[in-house]
């Protein structure tokens, strides 16, 4: 099993889950987050005064799928999430030892 | 403040240009200022004179809306003095003032309503330039209406606009005197027996309405620059001359539109000028699926929305009873009461139409639905009784939920439902009197409406401005974003408009609320002391945070 972590724009999100659910993912967890990578941030003024905020919102997902779809569910996200700009994020895939369904004691890839 | 002057010294290339733009563009506009004005004084100052014998109010009978004869404007005019006050019977002017200027800071206060609504019905990352436009329409409607506005609208001219007394309210007026004692050029407003400008406030605030309108139909997608520049269009021209139609005594009056305190002249005018603006702008990004459907992009606070709607219903108790513009006792109570039934049956209806077309009562829809009754009630208040106020409440709070589904559909993109509210119910409004009218309430005016046994005649006057105003305002208004589209553009670019509005225009954003991601302040944080390390932190435009939790 892997956990699939992408951070993305905030915009794109619906799209991704789009494409996500239409290949039969069936859920995920997105939360807001801030970050920044090689994009830089942006300039803002409060009564007159400029300040740089470095820590641009993005959506971070985590989707958990069995080892052989992460492949397929890394490039359905690459595909929706991408404009082509600088800022599109990142993607990381991790090795999950566990999944257990709390409702049922489910374990492994039944409890996805 | 040490840091903010050794930013600027540092900064001094950028920072002197701005400056020297700053104060370029402030040499500039203080030079139109003096050509302006200097041909105003050479033009129109208004000669004091002694007051010349008038009568006193209570002789003259002219009823409002209708346009008395003047006798002769090149006699001499007569200045607002406190000898021709006591003449007049200084009581009956002065509480008359007070309620004009009163009803006239209420309808003021809408402003504060119609910020409030239509920043909370649009996103967070908007906020900052909805509030900043709702603010300065009110800027810049008041500047357009002193300098050509109010002479457009209320000066003598012909059947289409003012032309005497134009600039800077300067026409020659004797305000107070009222009818045929009115000497000046502003004579079709001498109905009302306030100064001059006791009536120009209270004009003033309902131009200011008329523009706020359109802010909320182009929010989260429009330049801030080319909205400010199509208020003052707006606040100039527009607004007046179709003021000037109905109440400036034009072609509309004459033919014997009603139209009590502005289902027309502000909300429909307003309302068509929004519509337009949304049809040059086109729908924002994500309010409609690949498919066509019309997707919610849910506004950040329902709670603010809320609050600017009771704002909204506070002020229309000035705006509605105040257009009297006299402390008519035996109307104002009558008047406000027929305001607010129309609202609260207009609320109920809507809640109801919600419930039953979308499942559930929706509270932006029942929102919505109060301000329908209210500007359907705008027209008719003072010429309707109480039940018929109940009746075009119920009927508003209907239309205006199916007209934001219907406008949603034609794929006209709406924000805050602005045309759906102010068009709308401002053209249902205006039939309303031509429907519902009766003879008794304020006599010498709509006579019948064709319920009441009064025939189809006034139902066709109203009808008539309905039409005439339409085709008057949304090709005017279009014509006007044109230009402003060809020559500053309307819309901001689509990843400003992704990124949100108020980082983009306005360099704010209006929730701070993750202030640990600011430079200065995670420096802070981080345990540094303010001062010159701070400032030299965010003068490195480094990440203050990660670079402290790395060392």
């Amino acid at each position: 099993m892997k956990l699939v972590e992408a951070i993305v724009k905030p915009f794109k999100l619906e799209e991704i889950k789009e494409a996500l659910t239409k290949a039969g993912i069936e859920g995920m967890t997105v939360e807001e987050v801030k970050g920044f990578g090689r994009q830089k941030g942006h300039t803002e003024l409060y009564r007159g005064a400029e300040y740089t905020v470095d820590f641009l919102p993005k959506v971070r997902l985590e989707v958990l799928v069995p080892a052989d779809s992460a492949a397929k569910v890394v490039e359905l996200i690459t595909e929706s999430a991408r404009t082509g700009k600088i800022g599109d994020g990142k993607i990381f895939v991790t090795p999950v030892d566990e999944v257990i369904r709390i409702r049922t004691g489910e374990r492994g890839e039944d409890a996805i | 403040m040490p840091f903010r002057i050794i930013e600027f010294i540092s900064e001094e290339g950028d920072k002197m240009k701005n400056v020297k733009r700053l104060l370029t563009y402030a040499l500039l506009s203080f030079m139109v200022g003096i050509f302006l004005s200097g041909s105003l004084w050479a033009q129109e100052n208004p000669a004091p004179a002694e007051p010349t014998k008038i009568e006193a109010p209570a002789t003259s009978s002219t009823a409002p809306g209708v346009v008395a004869k003047k006798e002769d404007p090149g006699a001499a005019p007569a200045q607002f003095t406190q000898a021709l006050l006591e003449q007049l019977g200084g009581a009956k002017v002065a509480i008359d003032t007070m309620w004009v200027l009163i009803a006239g800071m209420l309808v003021f206060f809408m402003n504060l309503g119609f910020a409030s609504v239509e920043s909370g019905l649009c996103r967070a990352k908007n906020a900052v330039t909805i509030l900043a436009k709702n603010f300065v329409v009110f800027a810049a409607a008041s500047i357009a209406f002193l300098v050509l506005g109010w002479g457009l609208m209320f000066g003598d001219g012909n059947a289409f606009f003012g032309t005497q007394g134009l600039w800077f309210v300067g026409g020659a007026d004797n305000s107070p005197a009222m009818g045929n004692a009115y000497k000046g050029v502003y004579s079709s407003i001498n109905w009302t027996g306030v100064p001059l400008w006791s009536k120009f406030f209270f004009q003033l605030v309902f131009a200011g309405t008329a523009a706020t309108i359109v802010s909320g139909a182009v929010a989260e997608r429009i330049k801030f620059g080319s909205f400010y520049i199509f208020s003052f269009a707006m606040v100039a021209l527009i607004y007046p001359i179709v003021g000037h139609w109905i109440w400036g005594g034009g072609w509309l009056a004459k033919l014997g539109m009603f139209d009590f305190a502005g289902s027309t002249v502000v909300h429909s005018v307003g309302g068509w000028a929004a519509l337009s603006g949304a049809m040059v702008l086109g729908p924002r990004i994500g309010k409609y699926s690949k498919d066509g459907k019309a997707l919610p992009l849910p506004g950040h606070s329902i709670a603010l929305a809320t609050i600017g709607v009771f704002v909204l219903w506070f002020g229309w108790f000035g705006f509605n009873p105040g257009s009297t513009m006299a402390a008519d006792a035996g109307a104002i109570g009558r008047i406000a009461v027929a305001t607010n039934t129309a609202a609260a049956a207009a609320a109920i209806s809507a809640s109801i139409t919600a419930w039953m077309l979308l499942g559930k009562p929706d509270l932006t829809m029942i929102l919505n639905g109060a301000l329908a009754g209210l500007v359907a009630i705008t027209a008719a208040c003072a010429f309707v009784s109480i039940p018929s106020s109940l009746v075009i409440g119920l009927v508003a709070g209907v239309l205006v939920v199916v007209s934001v589904l219907f406008f949603d559909k034609i794929k006209i993109d709406d924000p805050v439902g602005a045309t759906s509210v102010h068009l709308v119910c401002g053209i249902f409004g205006t039939i309303c009197v031509g429907l519902f009218a009766q003879a008794e309430f304020t006599p010498n005016t709509t006579g019948n409406g064709l319920f009441f046994g009064g025939g189809a005649g006034l139902l066709m006057a109203q009808l008539a401005g309905v039409v005439g105003v339409g085709v008057f305002v949304l090709p005017v208004s279009l014509l006007v974003w044109k230009i402003i589209d060809a020559t500053l553009g309307v819309r901001v670019s689509p990843e400003e408009e992704i990124e949100g509005l108020d980082v983009n225009e306005h360099g704010n954003i209006a929730y701070p609320d993750f202030v640990t991601v600011t430079s200065r302040s995670s420096t802070i944080i981080a345990g540094t002391t303010p001062g010159a390390s701070e400032e030299a932190v965010v003068r490195e435009h480094q990440p203050a945070f990660s670079k402290g939790a790395a060392s």
